[in-house]
């Protein structure tokens, strides 16, 4: 795998550019409800511009819906997000969401790249570089349905670098992988995050967590139970919940 | 019935200049009205399947119904437009083939949108949220869903055409049968049953019946192929 830096990306220029504009993140007084129900209740969060972040939390935590209002796919029922000094309505275009199960085209692999890079007006010439950086540029005329789980995901990653996003946004992207896929996962997402993309991803992987997160954020009955730095978090959680949740208990 | 059905395989067979005549008509007319019908039908069922308004429920009554419109009440219609005392009548096309390939698209658009809105909304809902994260334009969306959904919607020009190819009723009063210039197959087969010309209208049956089943069977082998790779 090559580095997608050798295409044309400008990683430390975009790093400033970002500074600038989408970041940090501030959520105030978040609130999401769903036909009456609560899920989501006054949730506050700071993120610092750079690194990854790992949410965590029990199923139900509204991890997942947490990510979809970050990346404007969802309107909150209140509450304020600020990206940077953007507009919600502008963030979503400077954003790439990977979903647990990747949505692929019924398309070839390298149509899949083609299709995005085609929609967001850049170049073909990314293509190879992207596909041979997450290792499927040997299958680029191959059908993107017939991969298996872990290549699908790969190329969902590799679609999502495409947009040159600026917040890499991953949804459980590992869940239902093999070790192996995950740790391939894993190293394309630390290059983004080594490249400046900053990284936020919901996982219940507690060793991917440990391996990529700078910070996590503990969700726990619609609100940010901890932030702590990850050195600290998993070590030491300050909450009973994330204590409960680190040690395998069912967290209520 | 068995000397007839041999003349018709003989008619067939010898390549009869009459009877091909017709059948070129037949398909020249019933495909252009495919093509036109999908150039219309597609994009409109694309735009509904999308698409969320208010009344959209009767949009999609109206759909449906108009998949059941009455080719003889099409054939009317379009009559009294091209007719020389109607709006079009300055256009000269009545009994042309033209106002039968116009009927005929009026016929099967409907078909075509309400089969493909189905077909590209449950299509849709798969894509929709990546879409969305995508920022896709709803042009774009809609591009990118005909496309996708090529093979299936191949299945629903089919429908169309078959509806075409088959029907009788408005391309009569449109086209009015006319020899060498508007008889079509099966304008024909009703006219050489109705004078006991048996074997012309057998003749013409087992060509509708070829046409329509190698259609389908190309139809078929291509969404076949296309399964196997997962293009389905």
């Amino acid at each position: 795998m090559s580095s997608i830096d050798t295409v044309g990306f400008a990683p430390q220029a975009r790093l400033a550019q970002r500074e600038a504009n989408l970041l940090p993140l501030r959520v105030r007084g978040l609130e999401l409800s769903c036909d009456g129900t609560p899920i989501l209740r006054g949730l506050d969060l700071d993120l610092a511009p750079h690194g990854c972040t790992a949410i965590m939390g029990p199923n139900g935590a509204g991890k997942s819906l947490l990510l979809k209002i970050l990346h404007g796919l969802i309107a909150p029922t209140s509450g304020r997000i600020e990206w940077g000094n953007q507009s919600p309505a502008q963030v979503t275009k400077r954003q790439a969401l990977v979903f647990q199960k990747p949505v692929l085209l019924r398309r070839s692999v390298a149509a899949n790249i083609d299709f995005v890079l085609k929609a967001r007006g850049k170049p073909r010439q990314s293509r190879d570089a992207l596909l041979d950086h997450v290792g499927l540029l040997h299958k680029a005329r191959h059908p993107a349905r017939r991969l298996s789980g872990g290549e699908a995901q790969r190329l969902a990653l590799a679609r999502a670098l495409a947009t040159e996003p600026e917040v890499l946004l991953l949804d459980e992207a590992t869940a239902s992988l093999d070790p192996a896929s995950a740790q391939a996962i894993e190293a394309i997402v630390r290059d983004a995050c080594a490249s400046g993309i900053r990284v936020i991803c919901v996982t219940h992987d507690i060793g991917q967590a440990k391996r990529l997160a700078d910070d996590v954020v503990f969700l726990h009955g619609g609100c940010v139970a901890e932030h702590s730095p990850a050195c600290d978090f998993f070590p030491e959680p300050q909450s009973s919940a994330a204590r409960d949740y680190l040690n395998g208990r069912l967290v209520f | 019935m068995g000397e007839a059905f041999s003349l018709a395989l003989q008619l067939v067979t010898s390549g009869n200049a009459d009877l091909y005549e017709i059948v070129g008509l037949s398909l020249r007319v019933s495909l252009s009205a495919t093509m036109f019908a999908c150039l219309i039908g597609l994009p409109v069922g694309a735009w509904v399947a999308i698409s969320r308004f208010r009344g959209r429920g009767a949009v999609l009554v109206l759909m449906n119904a108009l998949m059941g419109l009455p080719p003889v009440v099409v054939g009317l219609l379009v009559y009294l437009h091209l007719s020389r005392s109607g709006p079009l009548g300055f256009l000269g096309l009545l009994y042309t083939p033209s106002a039968m390939i116009i009927a005929q698209t009026i016929l099967i658009a409907p078909i075509v949108a309400a089969l493909s809105r189905q077909v590209l909304e449950d299509l849709h809902t798969e894509y929709a949220e990546q879409f969305r994260s995508l920022c896709l334009s709803r042009v774009q969306t809609i591009t990118a869903l005909l496309w996708d959904a090529r093979y299936s919607l191949l299945t629903v020009g089919l429908a169309g055409f078959g509806r075409a190819v088959a029907e009788v009723g408005a391309v009569m009063i449109v086209g009015g049968n006319i020899d060498h210039l508007t008889r079509v197959m099966t304008t024909a087969i009703a006219l050489e049953t109705s004078k006991g010309d048996l074997a012309l209208a057998l003749a013409l049956g087992l060509v509708l019946l070829v046409i329509a089943l190698g259609v389908n069977a190309a139809v078929q082998s291509l969404r076949m192929s296309a399964r196997r790779q997962a293009y389905v």
